[in-house]
Order: C-alpha cells, then sequence, then structure tokens
C-alpha cells in the first residue's frame, strides 16, 4: 500500500499546476487553431467550417507584415550578439571578484517596466527631443532628420529590450569553459587569436544559440516596440494580429495569422535545433 | 586580439551597462520635473511636488493596486504549484516527467502573443467575461514553469538522504516535509515566487489580450502614451525600480553574510 502511495506522489505533486498548465496553455492552443477555422462575426457567432479562406486572406494581406516582422527580428538578434559577445566574454574571463555586480547592472532594466522603458526610448528618440534637438540647433543634423518611425527606431528597439536575454546564456556557456584547456591551447603554441578562435569561440557557441532562440522569438513577434517607436511604415505581425483580436475582432483571421506565426516560430526553432544538435540548444535554453 | 585584453573591452562593457541604464535614468529623472502642464516633455527644474500627488489621478492608482493585487495572487499561486512540480521533477524518477518538461519548455519558449492570443480564443469561445480573473489565470499560467525550473534547480542539490533519515527516525510523511524538506527548498520556493511577482507586475502583452476592461500599470500607461505621461508615472516607475533594487541587494548581503 505505502509503495503504491510512494509511486503516485510525484503525480499527486505535479497535478494541480500541470492541469493548470493543460487548460491555460495546451487546450487554448488547440481552440485558437478551430476557432482559426471558422467562419461568422461578433453580432452572430462563429461556426466551425473548415474556413481555410482566413489563412489565405491572411498570408495575401499581411506578408509583408510577417516578412517584415522575420526581418526585424533578425536584424535586433544579429545585433545583440555583435554588442553582447564581448561583454559576456569579458564578464566571464576579467569580471573578477564582481562577476556577479556586471551581471546585476546587466539585468537592471528588468526592473522597470518593458512599457515604461520602450517609451522612454521614445522620449529620448523624438524629433527635437534631448538628443535630437540640440544636434539640429547645432546645425549637426538637418530640421526634418528623425529616428522615430523609421526601421532602425524599432530594430534598435528591439536589440534593446531583450539584450539580457542573450547575454546572459553566452555568459553561462563562456564561464563554464575550463581555464585548464586555455592553458592547453596555450602549451600547444596557439596565439591569442587562435586560441580564441579555435577554443573559445565553439565552445561559447550553444550559449550564442540558446540566446538566439530567447530573443528572436520575442523579437520578432513583439508589437509593443513597433507602436511606439515605429509608424506606420513598420507595422509587425504583432501589431496586426493585436488589432484583429482586439479592435477589428475578426478573430478567425487574428487566429489564423496567430497560428501562422506560432507555427512558423516552432518550425524555426526545430530547424535550427535539427542542425545544431537539439539536446545542447535545449539544454543551455531551459537554464 | 588586443582589444580583448586590458581596459578596452572594460570601457566597452560599461558602455553597454550605460546604455541599458539610460532609460531608466531619463524616466528618474522626469519624475523629479517641475513641468507646468500634464505633459512631462522637456526638463524644467527640480521638485519634489509629484511625490507628493503621487495618488492625484484615480484610475492611475487604481490600475498600480490592481498590478499589485494580480502579482501577490499571481505569487501565491504559481509559488505553490511550481513549487509542487519542481518538487516532483527534482526529487523523483517518474514516466511523464518527461512530458511535463516539454510542456513546460514550450510555455517558456512560446512567443507572449501567441499565448495571449490563444488564451483570450478560449475566453471567447467559452464566452468567460475579461477582467481580474482572467488576468490571474493568465499570470499563473505564464509564471507557473518558471517557478517549478527553479525549484527543481534547487531541489537537485539537496541530498535525499536527510529525508530518509527522517523517516528512519518515525516522522511521517507530513511531518518530514513540513521540517525537513520544506526548510531545504524554501529559497527555492522565495526566489520562484518573487520571480513570479516579477513577471506578473511587469507583463503587457498577455495581459493586453485578457484583461477586458479591467487596466493594471502597464496596460495605463499604453492607454496613455498617445495623449503624454504624467509625471506620476515616471515616480510610481522609479518606486517600484528602487524597491526590486532594495530586495536584489538585500539578497545580495543576506547572501554574501552566510557564507
Amino acid at each position: 500500500m505505502s509503495r503504491v502511495r510512494a509511486a503516485l506522489t510525484p503525480y499527486a505533486l505535479i497535478f494541480p499546476g500541470g492541469v493548470w498548465l493543460a487548460i491555460f496553455f495546451v487546450v487554448p492552443t488547440v481552440v485558437m487553431l478551430s476557432l482559426s477555422l471558422q467562419s461568422g462575426n461578433v453580432a452572430d457567432g462563429f461556426v466551425f467550417t473548415w474556413n481555410w479562406q482566413s489563412y489565405v486572406d491572411g498570408l495575401t494581406n499581411y506578408h509583408d507584415q510577417i516578412i517584415r516582422s522575420l526581418v526585424y527580428g533578425l536584424a535586433a538578434t544579429v545585433i545583440q550578439i555583435i554588442i553582447g559577445f564581448p561583454v559576456a566574454y569579458w564578464i566571464a574571463f576579467k569580471g573578477g571578484r564582481h562577476k556577479s555586480i556586471y551581471l546585476f547592472l546587466l539585468l537592471l532594466p528588468f526592473l522597470v517596466s518593458f512599457v515604461l522603458r520602450t517609451i522612454s526610448w521614445q522620449f529620448l528618440l523624438s524629433d527635437n527631443g534631448m538628443l535630437l534637438g540640440p544636434l539640429k540647433n547645432i546645425g549637426l543634423l538637418p530640421d526634418d532628420f528623425r529616428i522615430l518611425a523609421t526601421p532602425y527606431a524599432v530594430i534598435g528597439g528591439l536589440a534593446y529590450n531583450f539584450l539580457p536575454f542573450m547575454v546572459l546564456p553566452m555568459y553561462v556557456a563562456l564561464e563554464r569553459i575550463d581555464p585548464r584547456v586555455l592553458e592547453a591551447a596555450n602549451d600547444l603554441y596557439a596565439g591569442k587569436f587562435q586560441t580564441f578562435l579555435r577554443v573559445v569561440l565553439p565552445l561559447s557557441l550553444p550559449g550564442v544559440f540558446a540566446g538566439v532562440l530567447m530573443t528572436f522569438v520575442p523579437a520578432s513577434s513583439d508589437y509593443v516596440n513597433a507602436s511606439v517607436l515605429g509608424g506606420t511604415s513598420t507595422t509587425m505581425i504583432g501589431n496586426v494580429i493585436q488589432n484583429q483580436y482586439l479592435v477589428t475582432q475578426d478573430y478567425p483571421t487574428a487566429s489564423a495569422l496567430s497560428f501562422t506565426l506560432m507555427a512558423l516560430l516552432l518550425l524555426g526553432i526545430f530547424a535550427y535545433a535539427k542542425a545544431l544538435g537539439t539536446e545542447d540548444v535545449l539544454e543551455v535554453a531551459a537554464r | 586580439m588586443k582589444i580583448f585584453r586590458g581596459r578596452g573591452l572594460q570601457i566597452y562593457t560599461w558602455l553597454v551597462i550605460a546604455w541599458l541604464v539610460v532609460p531608466i535614468a531619463v524616466m528618474v529623472l522626469f519624475g523629479f520635473n517641475d513641468t507646468k502642464g500634464r505633459y512631462n516633455t522637456a526638463f524644467q527644474g527640480f521638485t519634489l511636488k509629484w511625490y507628493g500627488k503621487l495618488f492625484e489621478i484615480g484610475d492611475l492608482t487604481e490600475a498600480l493596486v490592481n498590478s499589485l493585487l494580480i502579482a501577490v495572487l499571481t505569487m501565491v499561486i504559481a509559488g505553490v504549484l511550481g513549487s509542487l512540480i519542481g518538487l516532483a521533477l527534482g526529487r523523483y524518477r517518474f514516466r511523464g516527467a518527461g512530458a511535463m518538461n516539454v510542456m513546460m519548455f514550450a510555455a517558456i519558449s512560446c512567443a507572449e502573443i501567441v499565448m495571449g492570443a490563444s488564451l483570450l480564443s478560449l475566453f471567447v469561445t467559452l464566452a468567460v467575461p475579461l477582467g481580474f480573473w482572467t488576468i490571474v489565470i493568465s499570470h499563473v499560467m505564464f509564471s507557473i514553469s518558471f517557478v517549478a525550473i527553479t525549484v527543481r534547480a534547487r531541489v537537485m542539490t539537496l541530498d535525499a538522504s536527510l529525508e530518509e533519515a527522517a523517516r528512519d527516525l518515525g516522522a511521517g510523511t507530513w511531518t518530514t516535509f513540513r521540517l525537513v524538506t520544506l526548510p531545504m527548498i524554501f529559497p527555492g520556493v522565495m526566489a520562484g515566487s518573487m520571480l513570479a511577482f516579477a513577471l506578473s507586475i511587469d507583463d503587457f502583452v498577455i495581459t493586453n489580450f485578457n484583461s477586458g476592461g479591467t487596466v493594471t500599470f502597464p496596460l495605463w500607461i499604453w492607454g496613455a502614451t498617445r495623449v503624454g505621461i504624467p509625471p506620476q508615472v515616471n515616480v510610481m516607475g522609479t518606486l517600484i525600480f528602487a524597491v526590486g533594487l532594495l530586495i536584489a541587494v538585500g539578497n545580495a548581503v543576506v547572501a554574501r553574510r552566510r557564507r
């Protein structure tokens, strides 16, 4: 009897949380798929009709936004790798006793609401604001120069907002490198550059992969940066989905687009994990 | 690779940190701005008056109270449910553990907008009225996995023989849990719960989809972007930042003393 009870204990422990996740995370995904195949409107209700038209309409009307989202997400991710890698490298190898302080400073932005941080940038970058105003006054920039409402502002905002998610996994991977491996490289007559290229860089890759996973997904599906820092020519698929769900209330089209986005991201993650070896990516990402 | 040595990289790291901190500094600074109108655009002198008038905008205060209530509820519910999962995954080997891990990984890596949209699809289909409780449901949903992972990491570092010893000494299951297991995993439970609080109070996207007419702090700010952000928002942001900073620094100090 007691052995049976012991065997049931883990199930009893995961039951309430597992049910919560199943009902409010897994089931909704299925419901969303079903909703995307329904037809009707808010007033008269929706009926399931295998209505694939929503997908056709969504892709015809909004393929620009879908492609733009993937491009912006990719651009932000590449910028984050370039900006973040030297930082992760320096903290991991030269941070000394103060490593945790530097990491803490990198995480400071998370103590301020995401929306508020983005609005702060809107304020800083505004056409005659704190940064551009003075530069225009002394004639360094033409009067009609602007950053807001350009792709640069949106990509910059995305890179800014998700940078810590890129630096942290890279740091974890770099920090784990055994100093003796570097000494070995040195003993085998590898110069600094050779050591970096052939030892440090390959060993840091799992961290970079995990970082890409953790930044590309939120960046390419974001709509806050495009709304606050962008203009009409920089709308992303997130903006369309948000608008369709909450303003137009065209649920079939909205859920078809949302499902398409999910499928694209999942496809990307799987292709990516397959190409790079699933174990490493998932293991580091789960940290 | 000269730049990978010496001061160059250190200066670079500080520049990146400065870049990360700039918008926070601007937020704090403009909470002290003696602006004449409702709009907070140019710095016009130092004042503390907004700290005195902090709760003068009724619906903003209400939004902040909503955010705090939701965050506390999320912290408690996700804290308990997530800790139980973390305990099960860290301590026991059982069929289904893999599936649980996959579900949690999916919940963590899923795009927020997709989670928000699909949950709204469920609520719309079942005609569930949106509001305070649908926000709580959604916040618990996305926080559980983070709590579970934090607690699991803690449980895995513990020695299971201590619990066996307790049982050998005649302690029942519940007594063992209360007097041995819980105190040992408590730091992990606390860390996970605080993470849930932080995730909840900052969440915008999923809340935006499932809030109905209920307004939280981030939603209020979002609504005010078009008309201008009043200085009270900066002050509230500053205070939340300061409290977070105090807790983090306090934690670090306590952890250092223990060593």
